[in-house]
């Protein structure tokens, strides 16, 4: 866990002092609604269909139990009861009121959260891999560099009027759980041949209306000269990156235009003139960020204790532990991802309750400590394996024991129609419907690891271009219809999907993904080959066949 | 408009200009950047002050071998969206080392103002009187800066380090 000091605190409690004026300003009407609008977005307030949306930072997925709590306090003091964790690590409340967003920045202040730069066209939350830190075989934490970068993102003087909204992206594994391929940047931490640190920087990603998969813009730039490199990337982009058209303006298009040689050249040059700047870090600094990590005194304990070998005998924790536990880089421990994807239920949603026992639960088995990962699940980073069952048992009695991680109904879906007011379509009721057609877990299991990704509109908030099987809301003669795309993907070998065919009406989606689901079975080479790879080996056509030869 | 110059509410010495507005007699002038290079020798040459009003979309470049001779720079925010003058501002204050005055023009409201004193303005057009009148208050609000730019106050990161350092003579 990071610890925010007395000059992080300050920081967000002047920020909150400015915002309670702003809003001040506004509802006295001093300020116009198109003066305040970016005022709040960059605090993450949106004007929604029904209400005020209030989306608060959780950077690099990193959540203490006391920040939980804080969170289920919101949602009950402030807003129906629950929250909506989101593929950006963020959170997001649906129904608060505008008077009251200040005391509620104010509760969550008392325990080092914000909402800045959650929206708006700045520096956008820094996401990373939700396993950081424990995750086996990672360079090293990539929180540390999430933190420093944080920091230099955070109210930045030059960069927080950009084109459009600018989102960064870290990992640390070989197997990418941040999807840095989709972002504005996406930094890969990696040792050079003299064991020394850095990145690998790629650039020029995003989905919405144009899609494109990052390009590496160098292939190695040294830990101390990161901040550097990426102003200067920022520079560049903020000087030509393109003002005339919003759906224009995001930097893949300006990568796109120049060709990613041309614009490395103008970044490298502008880098050289400042990477020997006070914006160089150096080893100190590197080492105070790290030293205010801190991480658990892990025990030392048995790589099979007797409680797990004992549970393995009851299938239903087996289903659950073979989905939902991954493996730590201490011995003894776990990784436990919480599944908010029950059966029949808006994917990524948790109430005050659920949120408070989780809390407790953390306190109980994780040293305090609670991860939000972009496919809007949650995880417990740090389980004693002999602890597995107990925490099994108390998911469970919570409902948040769905034994489905990475199967065909842990679905990715934004609020569409439901909440969002850009929406052409509805995406919870479609995910919905899915998670009740594949909620045999026999079934699911059989299919294997596959992903749903569901957006209600072309900004494809919920991923749906890098889905393995993407649903597409868009409004055609006054009607929903989805389009359907497979073969996407966002980790290490980002992919974008390929349509199979015309759209299909609401009532249809289900059967649709059903077809596909039976013709991968179908056609698949033997059981371990995956969705992916069948689609992969065969292209879209027997998909497209078996969809649209009834229809 | 209020003009803020030096934290205060200050009278405008400088008359603006049109690409086509007729030359005063004496006086100090903000002439558009086509027409300061059009003549640059000639507007520099008669009395009293000359400043150039420099379009967020020009490349600075082209401002740059005259920085020793103009008295003000007003950089343009067509609205709070475009922050194109930031990066401006600060290149001329940290690459090409401008004293003089740097002012920001167009849409500013308060909520900009310590954006834009880090950049490096000091001076500004502001939209309302009452976001002039609030400027001192408004500058300082925030004592916490996380970035180093030109106006030389020191870091969060610095900040710790320094705090470190001091906990450690005693001990
Ligand atoms: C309900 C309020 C929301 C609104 C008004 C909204 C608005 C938008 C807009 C306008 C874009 C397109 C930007 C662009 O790429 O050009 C976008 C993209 C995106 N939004 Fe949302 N969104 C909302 C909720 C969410 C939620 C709930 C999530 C996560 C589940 C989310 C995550 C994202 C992501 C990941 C992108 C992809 C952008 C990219 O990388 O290209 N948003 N959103
Ligand atoms: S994808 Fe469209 S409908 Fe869904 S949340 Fe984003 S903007 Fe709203």
């Amino acid at each position: 866990m990071y610890a925010y000091d007395e000059i992080d605190r300050t920081l967000v409690n002047e920020r909150v002092s400015e915002f309670r004026d702003q809003v001040k300003r506004r509802l006295s009407g001093e300020l116009t609604e198109d003066e305040f609008k970016i005022l709040r977005l960059q605090n993450g307030v949106y004007l929604q269909l029904h209400a005020y949306m209030f989306r608060v930072a959780i950077p690099y997925g990193t959540l203490a139990t006391n920040q939980l709590r804080a969170l289920a306090h919101v949602a009950r003091k402030y807003d129906r009861g629950y929250g909506h964790f989101t593929t950006r690590q963020n959170i997001q409340f649906n129904w608060i009121k505008l008077a009251e967003l200040p005391d509620a920045l104010e509760d969550l202040a008392q325990v080092g959260i914000h909402a800045m730069q959650t929206s708006g066209n700045n520096m956008r939350n820094v996401t990373s891999d939700q396993w950081a830190g424990v995750a086996p075989g990672e360079i090293e934490d990539p929180r540390i560099w999430s933190e420093l970068i944080r920091q230099h993102t955070t109210l930045h003087p030059e960069f927080s009027f950009l084109p459009r909204k600018f989102k960064i992206a870290i990992t640390a594994s070989d197997h990418d759980r941040a999807a840095i391929k989709i972002h504005d940047i996406g930094l890969r931490l990696i040792k050079n041949e003299k064991g020394e640190t850095g990145f690998e920087v790629l650039v020029g990603g995003g989905l919405g209306r144009t899609p494109f998969i990052a390009k590496t813009i160098k292939h190695f730039v040294h830990g101390r000269d990161i901040l550097s490199y990426i102003e200067a990337i920022l520079r560049v982009y903020n000087q030509y990156g393109r003002r005339d058209n919003i759906y224009k303006a995001r930097i893949k298009i300006l990568v796109h235009e120049l060709g990613i040689e041309k614009f490395a050249r103008e970044v490298e040059d502008e880098w050289q003139h400042i990477r020997n700047s006070s914006l160089q870090i150096d080893d100190e600094v590197i080492e105070d960020i790290r030293s205010r990590f801190t991480y658990p005194a892990y025990e030392k304990l048995p790589h099979m204790p007797d409680e797990l070998r004992q549970a393995a005998a009851d299938p239903e924790f087996e289903a659950w532990r073979k989905n939902s536990v991954a493996p730590h880089k201490v011995q003894g421990y776990s990784i436990v991802t919480i599944s908010l994807k029950p059966t029949g239920g808006p994917p990524g949603d948790a109430t005050a309750e659920q949120m408070d026992a989780l809390a407790d639960l953390a306190d109980k088995y994780s040293f305090g400590e609670i991860r939000v990962g972009h496919e809007q699940n949650l995880a417990l980073p740090h389980v004693a394996k002999r602890d597995l069952p107990a925490l099994w048992k108390a998911l469970d009695k919570l409902g948040l024991a769905t034994p489905n991680v990475n199967l065909i109904t842990d679905i990715i879906a934004c609020p569409g129609l439901d909440y969002c007011s850009l929406a052409n379509a509805r995406s919870i009721p479609i995910a919905q419907e899915l998670t009740r057609r594949f909620a045999n877990h026999e079934l699911a299991n059989l299919i294997g690891r596959l992903h749903i990704n569901i957006s209600g509109c072309i900004n494809a908030c919920g991923h749906h271009h890098v889905g393995h099987i993407g649903i597409l809301g868009v409004e055609k003669n006054g009607e929903e219809v989805y389009q359907i795309t497979i073969g996407g993907r966002a980790d290490e070998n980002a992919a974008l999907g390929t349509l199979i065919g015309p759209g299909v009406k609401f009532d249809e989606v289900a059967d649709v993904v059903e077809d596909i689901v039976e013709a991968y079975l179908a056609l698949r080479e033997r059981p371990e080959e995956l969705f992916m790879d069948t689609v992969k080996r065969l292209g879209v056509e027997p998909f497209k066949e078996r969809v649209y030869a009834t229809r | 408009m209020p003009l803020v110059n030096g934290g205060k509410i200050a009278d405008d010495s400088f008359a603006k200009l049109a690409v086509d507005t007729p030359l005063p007699e004496s006086g100090d002038i903000l002439v558009p950047a086509e027409r300061f290079l059009g003549d640059a020798e000639g507007l520099l040459k008669r009395a009293g002050k000359v400043g150039v009003i420099w379009p967020n979309n020009r490349d600075i470049d082209e401002l740059v071998p005259y920085l020793g001779k103009v008295a003000a720079v007003a950089l343009v925010f067509p609205t709070f969206r475009d922050g194109r003058a930031y990066s401006q501002a600060r290149l001329l204050r940290e690459r090409y080392n401008y004293r003089g005055e740097l002012r920001a023009t167009g849409q500013i409201l308060r909520d900009q103002f310590v954006f834009m004193l880090r950049a490096g303005f000091d001076s500004f057009e502001v939209k309302k009187q009452a976001d002039a009148e609030a400027f001192m208050q408004t500058a300082k609000r925030y004592s916490v800066f996380y970035q180093p730019t030109g106006d030389g106050r020191i870091t969060a990161l610095h900040r710790r380090m320094q705090l470190r350092h001091s906990e450690g003579v005693g001990t």
